[in-house]
């Protein structure tokens, strides 16, 4: 990004136009008119806020010609989000070029955020940008099992996503009694792919499944024998030795697989607890009349059925790292995300991720982004100086390092304070995941990060004060619009 | 959305749906607990058209149509969810068909004050089963009764209905209040509006304002326009003295005090550009100024002047009798840089710093007794030994792990009044449940006698902003804040956190759907899924329901 000293006044009624060599892709009217709106919010604003002088304008801008290479159409694990943004001093013409249409929701971002004002007109510096993730995979996980979420806080945040660059959204769904509509889900599914955000589902099995039991039938989950060897009334996790089982899990996630477009299905696998396993005498049968002698043996027969069901569907998966460390037998294209917490303090290097990346499979990492983990203060920095790529490995491993996931666990977020708690603060994580490894200075982000909750602040989301102990620092202590809930925000996500 | 689906066409999921049905005896519960109330089995239901009116004797105060109105939109939002929300069925068919709320008032009090009478009595069911009657001293009971009532309705074969009910209520302790801090972010009036409706209903009866701080100075005054012009974030970020009568005169109707703390003479950086060059005092390193500025400087008449100044407007915007002096976390490591308050202090026989503290505070207490105005003061005031009418009230606000007790014992034996803060500073989060930590504080717990426990007044509950502002303060307050409530309002012995969590939960659900954002703060459902969710979610999009 190269900015100079001079600059452009914006107008108002800025018109977004495509060049005529460029691809018409079906996204693109819809994102005119999104960010049209959410420049004119901007605008609205302006007046009231701090103002540079300096000189007086080259030029007033008033297109943005938009160049599309090719069009994708759904966003994809290589979908192709690069751009290149060129304000020349004097034009008229802003030149956004992409290679696919992903780009161009990038790059109006970019220029949205850059319009500022300068003698009180909104401005823009002459600049020329060139631009693209250093992740190809930048996750957040929302989990609507714990809580439920309504459909509008759920928009809200892809929006906000897709103005950090997130581009996934890892959809930990699970509970069937929360489950939504079909219909509900598809217009999530697009709402997403209009902002370039893939959605994820998650179906985590063979353990957290508790809720599933009423609907799956009487030998869905283990029932858990007491000392005596009496069944003690309680339920443990999915049943493995049940072909009936297995059959539902394929009838569920065949149409699963036909809601949810995208290539990757999340397969879960975490926090198995083998305790109710051990206890049930048809399960020690089994594994006996099977030559099992341990339970990840069992855990993996469960994850290997999961594994080739959805192999069988073509679609690749997402798996949590016990399924790796357990030698559940997974495919090359598998993501194996990484989430155990390293009790170590310092922190250790990422030794889950050395051994992933080690055996030729791609890894996410996630465990340090948990943003559910509130605490008083500010802790931004922390998730902000995270660095996927700190462990012992080879380039080629750190190639494997596909990027990160955040995630905001539902135990205790609703839509009172799902989005307050999540932003800035996956702000910083965004920036980790999108920008280059040698932008790591929290010094410098500091008063950039708090110029984007401001802006955010703007648009209409409540992105709370997470940015700088203002007793030392009053400047940080307020944005120029403050966020008023009775404000009506429609039109800006 | 699917369990209703279930709930009217599945067999099979029928057990599914009645899994995520709370006990049915938390269904309309009330919060907090009422000091008396003696429900019984029947039950009437409530017209949709439920008229609210005054007994001839009562006299006409001026809040009460005010009041009819909101309680009348809360009542009739209940016919609204009443199809979609849980279902209870009972053998019994209803007793009656409530269409009257018949209220009786002693006596108008007016203006909400440290002697308000906030007690009523309720009757639902007798002595008639198509009239709740209500009787209240003073208007502040009605609110608290109504607020009571409507929390009492519950959906009986799918009709908002109520059990037959005896209430005596009354608060346990006078003094209940909030603290929000204007000064470490600005607040928009309307958020400031919506905290003093929800504690409103939770029996809440003080706002503090913490107006103004060393980080922003938005109290736009017109004898002193400066201080904010230079010391607001922007000259947008500030309080009109209308919008403060404005927010006064909305909290009045909630029956809700609103005292305001100008704190010095420490915390007061922000007033340093507008109050003029001699207002804080010149820190000074190896006998020359160092460029930065300390407290404020008490050696000079022309700064009590300003003050005098400042205060005389605040005693005309502000009705309550009580001012909120401040007082706390004076460094004195400037002062004692200074040489001009050395001089000061030798010719003053002034041979400590808490001596000259004492002048200043002095000062500020003298110009609050010429105005009439009774005043609060954090505990540092007390523990400097500054001198302070019997009337004055001393906020305990240090050693939330436990020493507020003896700091307690010892203002109240000296004969003050108290009110304690120190173990409900809601501002410090922490990750999963913390509100039994709240609800478990007993604030006459601490060595004393009788007397001195008499000199309790309340207590109050903070928000300091450091870390909030309009995007994230409700939803970290309530349902936080509700346990404090409790303690404050219900009778000494309701103190078992375990039989409170159900109700809390239920509460927070009505609040939900009032259109409050209560944060699920209030279980864990990995362990106990029954209360992971409420009958209706918080839709942060859907405003239509803001029912404050």
């Amino acid at each position: 990004m190269k900015v100079s000293e001079s600059f452009s006044t914006v107008d108002p009624n800025i018109q977004f136009i495509l060049s005529a060599d460029s691809e018409h892709c079906d996204i693109l009217n819809d994102l005119f008119e999104r960010y049209q709106n959410l420049i004119r919010s901007h605008f609205k604003s302006l007046v009231y806020s701090y103002s540079k002088k300096y000189g007086d304008p080259s030029g007033h801008v008033d297109t943005v010609e938009v160049t599309v290479k090719n069009c994708e159409v759904v966003p994809s694990q290589s979908m192709n989000e690069s751009y290149s943004l060129d304000i020349e001093e004097g034009s008229n013409f802003v030149k956004l070029n992409a290679e696919a249409e992903w780009g161009v929701i990038r790059g109006l971002e970019s220029f949205a955020q850059m319009i500022h004002p300068i003698n009180y007109a909104p401005s823009v510096n002459t600049t020329t940008i060139t631009d693209f993730p250093r992740f190809q995979f930048r996750g957040f996980l929302i989990d609507t099992s714990r809580h439920y979420l309504p459909i509008s806080a759920i928009k809200a945040h892809i929006s906000a996503l897709s103005w950090n660059k997130f581009n996934v959204l890892h959809w930990h769904i699970v509970d069937l009694e929360s489950f939504p509509y079909e219909s509900e889900i598809k217009d999530i599914i697009e709402y997403a792919r209009q902002r370039g955000i893939r959605v994820v589902p998650e179906f985590d099995t063979p353990g957290h499944t508790s809720s599933w039991g009423p609907g799956a039938g009487p030998n869905f989950l283990t029932r858990c024998y007491d000392q005596d060897g009496n069944p003690d009334g309680t339920l443990g996790p999915i049943n493995p030795i049940y072909a009936e089982n297995y059959l539902l899990m394929k009838r569920l996630l065949t149409e699963v697989a036909q809601v949810f477009e995208d290539a990757y299905l999340h397969l879960g696998g975490d926090e198995v607890p083998f305790g109710c396993w051990k206890s049930n005498p048809d399960i020690t049968e089994y594994m006996a009349a099977n030559n099992m002698t341990t339970y990840p043996q069992l855990e993996q027969q469960w994850v290997q059925g999961m594994v080739e069901i959805a192999e069988s569907l073509k679609k690749h998966y997402v798996v949590w790292e016990e399924v790796f460390v357990n030698g559940v037998k997974i495919n090359n294209n598998t993501v194996v995300e990484q989430m155990l917490v390293d009790l170590e303090e310092p922190r250790q290097l990422n030794t889950t991720m050395e051994a992933v990346t080690k055996s030729g499979h791609k890894a996410l990492l996630a465990s340090p982004w948990y943003l559910n983990y509130i605490s008083y203060g500010v802790d931004w920095q922390k998730y902000y100086v995270e660095e996927p790529t700190a462990f012992n490995g080879t380039e080629e491993q750190k190639k494997l390092v596909m990027g990160g996931s955040t995630a905001m666990w539902g135990e205790y977020v609703d839509g009172t304070n799902l989005l307050q708690r999540t932003w800035p603060r996956a702000s910083a994580v965004a920036e980790r995941l999108w920008s280059a490894k040698e932008v790591r200075s929290t010094q410098t982000a500091l008063p950039r990060l708090n110029e984007w909750r401001c802006r955010m602040l703007v648009r209409g989301l409540p992105a709370e004060p997470a940015i700088a102990n203002i007793n030392l620092m009053p400047e940080y202590g307020y944005c120029p619009t403050p966020y008023d809930h009775t404000n009506d925000y429609s039109g800006h996500f | 959305m699917r369990f209703l689906s279930a709930f009217l066409f599945g067999n099979a999921l029928t057990n599914a749906a009645d899994r995520f049905l709370p006990p049915w005896k938390f269904v309309g519960t009330v919060w907090p607990q009422p000091q008396s109330m003696v429900v019984k089995e029947d039950y009437q239901i409530l017209d949709a058209n439920i008229q609210f009116i005054l007994t001839p004797d009562s006299p006409q105060c001026d809040i009460i149509p005010d009041v009819f109105q909101r309680y009348q939109a809360l009542i009739r939002s209940h016919f609204k969810s009443a199809s979609s929300s849980k279902k209870l069925k009972f053998s019994s068919s209803p007793a009656g068909v409530i269409d009257t709320i018949e209220v009786k008032i002693v006596n108008c009090e007016n203006l909400p004050s440290q002697n308000m009478n906030e007690s009523y009595t309720l009757q639902v069911g007798s002595p008639s089963s198509e009239k709740v009657e209500l009787t209240a001293m003073a208007e502040w009971g009605v609110i608290h009764g109504l607020e009571t009532l409507t929390q009492m309705i519950h959906d009986i074969d799918y009709r908002p209905s109520i059990n037959s009910t005896m209430i005596t209520d009354w608060p346990r302790f006078p003094f209940r209040g909030f603290l929000i801090d204007t000064s470490r972010h600005y607040l928009p009036v309307s958020v400031i509006k919506a905290q003093i409706t929800a504690m409103s209903w939770n029996k809440y009866n003080v706002l503090h304002w913490h107006i103004v701080d060393l980080e922003s100075f938005p109290y736009q005054s017109q004898v002193l326009p400066e201080l904010s012009f230079l010391g607001a974030y922007t000259p947008l970020h500030v309080y009109t003295i209308n919008e403060i009568k404005d927010i006064i005169e909305f909290a009045r109707l909630r029956g809700v005090r609103v005292v305001p703390e100008f704190d010095t003479p420490g915390h007061t950086d922000s007033w340093g550009p507008g109050a003029g060059p001699k207002f804080l005092t010149p820190c000074y390193t190896n006998g020359k100024p160092d460029g930065t500025r300390g407290p404020i400087n008490p050696i000079y008449q022309e700064n009590y002047n300003l003050m005098r100044k400042l205060f005389t407007e605040v005693n005309q915007v502000f009705s309550d009798s009580y001012l909120h002096l401040g007082g706390d976390e004076v460094p004195f490591g400037c002062w004692k840089s200074n040489p001009d308050i050395t001089d000061y202090m030798t010719k003053h026989n002034l041979t400590t710093y808490a001596q000259i503290e004492q002048v200043w505070v002095q000062g500020m207490v003298d110009i609050a007794h010429d105005l009439k105005k009774n005043y609060v003061v954090w505990e540092e005031v007390f523990v400097n030994g500054v001198k302070i009418s019997n009337e004055t009230v001393v906020e305990v606000w240090k050693g939330k792990t436990g020493t507020w007790k003896d700091t307690m014992s010892a203002v109240t034996k000296s004969g003050h009044k108290a009110i304690l803060a120190s173990p409900w500073y809601l501002n410090y989060i922490s990750y999963g449940v913390d509100w039994e930590g709240y609800y478990n504080i007993e604030p006459t717990d601490f060595n004393g006698t009788n007397a001195q426990y008499e000199l309790v007044m309340g207590g109050s509950a903070a928000m300091w902003g450091e870390y909030v502002d309009g995007t994230n303060i409700l939803p970290r307050i309530w349902p936080r804040a509700s346990a404090v409530a409790e303690r404050l309002w219900s009778d000494k012995s309701v103190n078992s956190s375990a039989a409170a969590r159900w109700r809390l939960n239920e509460w927070r659900c009505k609040m939900l759907a009032r259109g409050l954002p209560a944060e699920p703060e209030l279980h864990n459902p990995n362990i106990d899924p029954n209360y992971g969710y409420c009958p209706t979610p918080f839709d942060p999009f859907n405003n239509a329901h803001f029912l404050f």
